[in-house]
């Protein structure tokens, strides 16, 4: 297949490892993989934070750039991101439409169509869970609220989890409840953003595990942080570095 | 009000009582920064919310067609909203023909005047009342005291914070900012007639509560509730309740008013087997709740002989124009929102500055109170214009909502609307890096660059976390360290694999 | 003062601008409209019992001749209100007092009396619900609520499974009142504590056959 990443604006300057696992894992597993230069943002910060009518140009950026799978250049996108995904899914066509473009809406919902999650690409579209990784460490899972409950993408992360070669899962405690970033929030409600970290980066804790993992660069951003400044050691880890790890690369986690 | 020397005094929350039950305090940042040092408070909201929602979830997982009761839940609170005339004028003859007699109240000093005028009618100085969200939004007890009447709260949490002086945490469970000594601290000093040598223990509080309370339920002239649903083809209105309160109000009296707000309405009684399914299970996490009491107008020879009904707009009509936002008055009050809300769990209800609180709250109040309309609140740093940010839109709310209204949606939305408010007004720093990011994040070239920027900064820190940055970053580094950068950028990175 | 019809006018007239071209919603109910279990079936029973208990309620199942030594039993109080329609020969083995509401009782002299004995229009199994609808043997609802104990007989025909089973059967303009085990609050703490205002002791005769 041909699989266009849509490395999302945040991994894209902060977190360039979670873009490049996505390349290298869908590349081993035989497909051909692009990276659209125009690629920049979904538009999910502006129309989360109230600024639906100035995400308008994001929105329209990130569809013209990915348009071109309706022509047949890609048979599908895949974002490292399940509410980036999210946005693109549920917000950027309703945007459009009651920002009065419904063709930009159209073409949105189109591109929507094909676009996927890095869970939902490997089990729905591609139909593997056991993509051949190696990752000889102990590890918790932050399953993310959108992933859960805008995508539903249910046990999915866990199936491919579960397959990889070496790991240990250990059960992460009120997993899914929020991590506390949700965005701007994060900025405008520091405090409460602060609270509802310290528990999430509690509970990681408790697991006693070495890894962190969530399918979300943003939510990991927020718990790592936390963690970090704990001096907790816990480390942190995008799904797609775990399944893009094997013996011969094994993960180093940091970026490349 | 008595302190006595020695004896730790229980201070009201909030410490001044408000002006406008929908509108008080800082906005919500600033009050969360209150409660949120609370560390009492906050044990005793994660123990109850964790308590109530596996309760919640336990017996929601009992019905295998409890996605279809929501479904049908929605379809019919969007169906009365979409009818609302036609219902209300059907109430209203149905209730009059059974013998009710029906007001109609724009806000809530004209609701106050209505109901203040029928009870001095009576000729009553003190009335009892049921819990109701509608007569704690329009301040309807101290309209009462006012006009020298004393309203009772008969419900053990509402004369809790009744006597406390406080304003309600919680819909369900308005004291769950309480805990128990501090309830024994409020009996014994406010309620006049507690036990001598009263325990802090949940059975004597209750026991206590039932004894102060018998008696005036027993001389009550005139009883004031509110209301769960009203049918509107029988007239037809029904108060769920636990403690029994609810009956002693709806029977006892010779005269009752409900109040109730016009979203209450439901078309036929067939519909009570949708909402009284959902609402205990969401509600209190049970099958069914203790007493359900249902009356149509009068009743000779049985319950209260006089019966007004008060059908409350003050602001409905205003959160009913907006087509997204209008789905808040589908709500039933049932308050899962806020147990599954992980903001309400660390903040508490006294944060969101209004009677509604949570992430109903969130979408509701600002709706009431016209957020972004021509002199209505707007923008992030209003006691109620903050009130849609005070989420992260973890989507939890959503899925436990019975009647699947959509807050994250709604609160997007409501977000929009505080920050763009008619007319012109000069942009607020937020507005104007908003607009720098959206030239930013709408081009890959630009982005490009931006990436190419922090891995110089990245190369230039060489792998070491930063533990400070300034304003704004400051308020992520509070607790957590920013991020280790990369060393190079994406775009090099694939520029040179492409090359491979 | 403020003109009634004024508000009224001006309330309707607001949500019909508020409502400008909005568009009728379909109701589909694709809930169970029926229980699985068959009214008055032993299953039934078992549930409606269970639930019952769960709720901690006292139940005591019994055949129809065994009615009136059952009452007997669980009205060993000095006094007991019964309404008019209820069956005189459960009344056969009392020793309380029997107190009828004819003349009406006043509410202190409800609220002195021990205990109050009825029947029920409709039981929901799969809720422990008993509804009350004011018919025979049920009597004004200030009778079923002063009284510390309510002794309720259910009989097997008028236990249904589930709650739109309930509303089928009954009619909602009557004077309602649904019981589901005894009064209770959670508003310390959310520890449950149960009997407040309303009668502290439920028990529920299940009469089978």
């Amino acid at each position: 297949m041909r699989i266009a990443v849509f490395a999302t604006c945040l991994v894209g300057t902060v977190a360039p490892r979670a873009a490049t696992a996505t390349v290298r894992l869908l590349e081993r597993l035989g497909h051909t993989v692009d990276m659209p230069a125009d690629q920049a943002c979904c538009g999910q910060m502006h129309v989360n934070t109230g600024y639906g009518p100035e995400a308008m140009g994001v929105i329209r950026n990130h569809v013209r750039t990915f348009a071109p799978v309706l022509d047949g250049r890609w048979d599908a996108i895949v974002a490292p991101s399940g509410s980036c995904v999210g946005s693109i899914r549920h917000q950027q066509a309703d945007v459009a439409r009651r920002n009065g473009d419904d063709r930009l809406a159209r073409t949105a919902e189109q591109v929507s169509a094909r676009t996927y999650e890095l869970s939902e690409l490997l089990v729905d579209v591609l139909g593997v869970t056991d993509v051949g990784a190696w990752f000889p460490h102990t590890v918790t899972y932050h399953p993310t609220c959108h992933s859960l409950r805008v995508l539903r993408v249910g046990d999915r992360p866990r199936q491919l989890l579960e397959a990889v070669e070496g790991i240990e899962l250990r059960e992460l405690g009120e997993a899914e409840q929020c991590c506390g970033f949700g965005g701007t929030f994060s900025l405008k409600n520091s405090e409460t953003s602060a609270a509802m970290v310290t528990d999430k980066a509690d509970e990681v804790v408790a697991t006693g595990a070495e890894v962190v993992a969530a399918g979300d660069w943003s939510c990991l951003l927020n718990i790592s942080g936390a963690l970090d400044r704990r001096r907790t050691g816990v480390r942190a880890a995008h799904l797609a570095e775990i399944l893009a790890s094997t013996r011969d690369e094994p993960w180093q986690g940091a970026d490349l | 009000m008595s302190t006595f020397l020695g004896m730790p005094t229980v201070r009201p929350q909030p410490s001044r009582p408000p002006r406008d039950p929908l509108r008080w305090g800082a906005s919500f940042p600033h009050a969360a920064h209150e409660t949120l040092a609370d560390g009492q408070l906050r044990a005793n909201l994660r123990t109850a919310t964790r308590t109530i929602r596996d309760k919640r979830r336990r017996v929601t997982a009992e019905l295998d067609d409890w996605e279809q009761l929501r479904d049908a839940g929605a379809a019919i609170k969007a169906s009365a909203m979409a009818r609302l005339p036609d219902l209300l004028t059907q109430l209203e003859e149905s209730v009059t023909a059974r013998g009710g007699v029906v007001h109609w109240a724009r806000d809530a000093a004209e609701a106050n005047e209505v109901v203040t005028g029928i009870v001095r009618e009576a000729g009553a100085r003190e009335v009892v009342k049921v819990k109701s969200m509608a007569t704690q939004e329009i301040g309807l007890n101290e309209a009462l005291a006012e006009a020298g009447i004393d309203a009772i709260e008969t419900d053990l949490a509402e004369r809790i914070v009744q006597l406390a002086g406080d304003q309600p945490s919680h819909i369900l469970v308005p004291a769950i900012h309480r805990n128990r000594e501090e309830i024994r601290e409020i009996f014994t000093h406010r309620m006049g007639d507690a036990p001598e040598g009263l325990s802090s223990e949940p059975r004597e509080l209750a026991m206590a509560a039932r004894a102060h309370l018998r008696a005036r339920f027993l001389r009550a002239e005139v009883a004031i509730s509110g209301a769960n649903m009203a049918i509107a083809e029988t007239g037809t209105v029904a108060v769920v309740e636990s403690e029994g309160n609810g009956r002693m109000c709806l029977t006892l009296p010779r005269l009752l008013v409900t109040v109730m707000g016009i979203e209450k309405v439901l078309p036929t009684a067939r519909d009570l087997e949708v909402f009284l399914q959902l609402l205990p299970r969401s509600s209190t996490g049970e099958r069914m709740n203790p007493y359900t009491s249902m009356w149509t107008g009068v009743t000779p020879g049985d319950g209260p002989q006089e019966f007004h009904l008060v059908l409350l707009d003050n602001g409905r009509t205003r959160a009913l124009a907006d087509e997204l936002g209008r789905q808040a008055l589908h709500c039933i009050r049932c308050s899962a929102c806020l147990n599954v809300c992980p903001v309400y769990e660390h903040t508490g209800g006294h944060a969101y500055g209004s009677v509604y609180p949570g992430p109903i709250g969130a979408i509701l109040t600002p709706q009431l109170l016209g957020v972004g309309e021509p002199g209505g609140p707007a923008g992030a740093h209003d006691p109620t214009g903050s009130l849609p940010f005070a989420s992260t839109l973890c989507g939890a709310c959503f899925d436990a909502c019975p009647v699947k209204i959509d807050i994250p949606a709604a609160l997007v939305h409501l977000r929009e609307r505080s920050l763009h408010p008619p007319g012109p007004h000069a942009p607020s720093a937020t507005d104007v890096s908003m607009r720098v990011a959206a030239r930013v994040l709408s081009s890959g070239r630009a982005l490009r660059w931006a990436g190419r920027a922090v891995a110089l900064v990245g190369r230039l820190t060489g792998g070491r976390a930063i533990r400070w940055l300034p304003w704004p970053g400051s308020l992520w580094t509070r607790v957590r360290d920013a991020p280790v950068l990369p060393v190079r950028s994406l775009a090099a990175w694939w520029a040179r694999r492409s090359l491979r | 003062m403020t003109a009634p019809s004024t508000a009224r006018a001006e309330m309707l007239g607001r949500i019909r601008r508020a409502l400008g071209q909005s568009r009728s919603v379909e109701v589909e109910r694709h809930y169970h409209r029926t229980g699985a279990l068959v009214a008055g079936s032993g299953e039934v029973l078992d549930l409606l019992a269970e639930r019952l208990e769960d709720y901690r309620a006292t139940v005591v199942r019994t055949d129809a001749s065994a009615v009136p030594r059952v009452v007997a039993d669980l009205l060993d109080v000095p006094s007991v209100a019964v309404p008019d329609g209820v069956p005189a020969p459960w009344l056969a083995e009392l020793t309380a007092e029997v107190r009828r509401d004819e003349p009406a009782l006043t509410h202190a002299e409800l609220d002195d009396t021990a205990a109050v004995l009825t029947t029920c229009r409709v039981a929901i199994a799969e809720t422990g619900t008993v509804v009350l609808d004011g018919g025979p043997g049920q009597g004004r609802r200030a009778l079923t609520l002063l009284p510390d104990r309510h002794v309720v007989v259910v009989e097997a025909d008028q236990v249904v499974h589930s709650v739109p089973d309930a509303i089928a059967r009954l009619d909602v303009t009557r004077p309602l009142t649904w019981i589901s085990g005894p009064s209770a609050t959670s508003d310390v703490e959310l520890v449950r504590v149960e009997g407040v205002h309303g009668p502290r002791d439920l028990r529920v005769v299940l009469v089978d056959g």
